[in-house]
């Protein structure tokens, strides 16, 4: 399977990455092919699905147009037909000619589906007629996820999706071994993130056992990616069985889902002539909302969240196992909430906005929604701290953040005359800008804290409508990447919000000019770039020297090593 | 152009004579009011009001003559609903377009752009320049009968959304300029 590319022109051969960096055989900087049952495993399954269809479906006309007309159907099995009618060859030969005819196509399929991975860019190559070329540059990658369908467990295969910045950016490369999936997205990520000196060193000791112990673990074994340091990394967080259905069960759908069922029969108790239409709508919406919670639970049952060298790995799924990795600095947003129940278990759930790098349309059930789907507070202070590196939070912080107001906690609230419009939320409204991030809290019943780390903040917003200003009250909303965070901030005071807006961008430039300059441990991209200033001195900005020391403006800087402090 | 852009100090110089240009500021009234801030505001050059009335005019007389032609061929009286519904925002549109031109606003400090606009929704944007991803003129035919074109700011948010309408032609082409040449000394990761 890994045999080279007959159609890999000498012409484009691209740079190796260089052999201390890289554990896999496939992440040699030549075409390799994807795993021969892959083109079954995209589609082909479906097909001979449809086909069946259409054939049962079919039948009596295809018999009809193909067979001359004294062949009379009679409702009967189409083996006895056959049998009957003395045309047995001629049956035979047909659905021989038919399945090589499936097998020739989709090996074509495969032998044009080719991959390779250089030491800038992986790329895929696909399509018989219809070539396509896709490529994601390392320095781009947001992260590698590693995704295992049901069905494709069963035959110890997983897909890799190359997250890359960007609308549709991602890369895909669907399917391989399980086992050469995991090395694989090991190198990505290790070349993505420049470690290559560093792994060399620590490379030999890890590898081969590692090989041994996956090979007997069979096809139940629990997915967990290569760790750089050869040892497992355990999830900082337990999620035991009960409270996550416990969660489900006093999740905000269910609260919606018995109020209406309580409406339905208190309406019925006072018009029972409307049983029928009654049942009719409320049926289907029972299925609807069984299968919603069904699919919630399975999606979110042995979830793992750990630290890994390339970044944060979140594993999570029943049937179909999803690993995320989620290099440092990659968190555009952090939200954290208590939906109105969860109040009584002290739970809470955390979402992040990141670039997914996936096209709208593209609706694949390997989603992610949450990072933590529910914790205690130690729980979300651990994964905080494990998302969030450069933000140093501890308990009190957190604590203000998720139940404040607390006396001396820094936050700016609003005043009181914004009681009038926020009468129970006013003395909890809060925003605390710190060097590295913005925090902004808000909601009694339903607390919400929201962290915006400031190197990715995109821009930020200050309004104020005629109610707004006949209070002397102002929003700030901060801007990301798209995602379910959003970070607004209402009703602070007109002139103490406006001097935070001014702090805030500020504070923006600063930290992402910081991050620039410290994370120089990028590698061999990093020689392109010192020319830079030489080339136009004038634009420099004298303000900045921090930028002008290292000026990222071709890539985006590559991420910082999760060790180092940035 | 009559100045050179200077990215170091972005704010100075526009190749723009004053005149053609709104020079102050429109604010809502109300002490409570969102401040303006130091420096300069740059604003939107005047013919983008005329641009605006010939656009909602065209609307208007276009919306007339298909509640006209369906009542006079098909004596159908409903299209007179939807009709004056569009005509009376077009009407609305028109008084206050010339205000809210006067609203809109930018300025070019050291480290972001701040974009302004709004009279009674006040609202301010600023954009460092290194989270800018690109940036966009786009010009329709009547824009270029007057010589002007809109500017729109690209970052990673989809929601930041800043678009500047009605720049002078010359302005434009500047501030695109400067923003790209700002941008690329000064770009982050994402």
């Amino acid at each position: 399977m890994s045999d080279l590319d007959p159609h890999a022109a000498p012409a484009e051969h691209a740079s190796a990455p260089p052999p201390a960096a890289v554990h896999s055989d496939m992440s040699d900087g030549e075409w390799h092919r994807m795993h021969p049952l892959s083109p079954l495993l995209r589609g082909g399954l479906t097909l001979i699905v449809i086909i069946g269809i259409l054939v049962a479906n079919l039948r009596d006309r295809l018999i009809a147009f193909f067979l001359p007309e004294n062949f009379r159907w009679d409702e009967e099995d189409p083996v006895d037909f056959v049998l009957q009618n003395g045309i047995a060859v001629q049956a035979i030969v047909v659905v021989v000619v038919g399945l090589v005819v499936l097998l020739a196509i989709f090996w074509t399929a495969w032998r044009f589906h080719t991959f390779r991975i250089t030491g800038d860019e992986v790329e895929v190559r696909s399509g018989v007629l219809f070539r396509t070329h896709r490529r994601a540059p390392l320095d781009r990658v947001q992260g590698v996820n590693l995704t295992r369908p049901a069905l494709a467990r069963l035959v110890g295969l997983a897909k890799l999706e190359v997250v890359g910045a960007g609308l549709d950016a991602n890369v895909k490369l669907e399917y391989l071994s399980t086992r050469n999936a995991e090395t694989v997205r090991g190198d990505i990520l290790r070349l993505a993130s420049g470690h290559r000196a560093k792994d060399a060193a620590a490379r030999p000791a890890a590898a081969d056992g590692r090989l041994s112990s996956r090979v007997s673990a069979g096809l139940s074994e629990i997915v967990d990616g290569v760790d750089d340091d050869g040892a497992e990394p355990e999830s900082i967080v337990r999620v035991p069985m009960s409270r996550l259905i416990l969660a489900g069960l006093l999740s905000g759908s269910t609260i919606w889902f018995v109020l209406i069922v309580v409406a339905v029969i208190v309406g019925l108790v006072l018009q029972p002539v409307w049983i029928i239409p009654a049942l009719g709508a409320s049926v289907p919406a029972a299925i609807g909302f069984g299968t919603y919670a069904i699919r919630q639970f399975i999606k979110t049952v042995r979830y793992s969240i750990a630290p890994s060298s390339a970044g944060v790995r979140i594993t999570f799924g029943l049937l179909t196992t999803v690993t995320e990795t989620l290099p440092p600095g990659r968190v555009h947003a952090v939200d954290i909430r208590q939906p109105l129940l969860w109040r009584w278990g002290g739970w809470y759930r955390i979402r992040v906005n990141k670039l997914s790098g996936r096209s709208a349309s593209d609706a694949s059930a390997a989603q992610m929604g949450d990072v933590l789907p529910i914790g205690t507070q130690a729980d979300v202070e651990r994964v905080l701290r494990l998302l969030l590196p450069s933000l140093h939070i501890d308990a009190p912080l957190l604590d203000a953040g998720l139940r404040g107001p607390r006396d001396g906690d820094g936050y700016l609230t609003s005043p009181a005359r914004a009681r009038v419009i926020d009468p129970l939320t006013w003395r909890r409204n809060g925003i605390l800008v710190l060097p590295q991030a913005v925090l902004m809290r808000t909601g009694r019943l339903w607390p919400k804290l929201t962290i915006l780390p400031l190197a990715r903040l995109q821009s930020v917003r200050i309004s104020q409508g005629p109610l707004a200003r006949r209070l002397g009250l102002a929003a700030l909303t901060g801007h990301t990447v798209m995602g379910p965070v959003s970070g607004t901030i209402e009703s602070l005071d007109h002139e103490q919000a406006y001097a935070q807006w001014n702090a805030i961008t500020a504070a923006a430039v600063a930290e992402a000019s910081a991050e620039s300059s410290s994370s120089t441990d990028g590698g061999e991209r990093n020689a392109v770039e010192v020319e830079w200033p030489e080339a136009a001195p004038s634009l420099t900005p004298p303000e900045a020297p921090v930028s002008s020391a290292r000026p990222a403006w071709a890539p985006p800087a590559p991420p910082a090593p999760p060790a180092e402090d940035r | 152009m009559t100045t050179s852009p200077d990215p170091r100090n972005p704010a100075t110089g526009s190749p723009t004579p004053i005149d053609e240009t709104f020079t102050s500021i429109l604010e809502p009234r109300g002490s409570s009011r969102l401040p303006l801030g130091d420096g300069q505001w740059r604003q939107l050059s005047r013919k983008y009001v005329i641009g605006q009335i010939v656009g909602y005019l065209v609307l208007m007389v276009l919306a007339a003559a298909a509640v006209l032609t369906l009542w006079l061929m098909f004596e159908a009286t409903w299209p007179f609903i939807p009709g004056a519904i569009m005509f009376a925002v077009a009407l609305v549109a028109l008084v206050v377009t010339p205000r809210q031109a006067r609203s809109i606003g930018y300025q070019l400090r050291e480290d972001d752009l701040v974009f302004r606009r709004g009279i009674l929704w006040q609202r301010m944007v600023s954009v460092p320049y290194g989270r800018l991803q690109l940036v966009d003129i786009t010009h329709g035919p009547l824009d270029r009968m007057l010589g002007i074109a809109q500017l729109k700011l690209v970052t990673a948010a989809a929601s930041t959304g800043v678009t500047i309408p009605g720049l002078p032609q010359a302005d434009a082409e500047q501030l695109r300029d400067t923003l790209i040449e700002v941008a690329e000394t000064r770009r982050t990761g994402l």
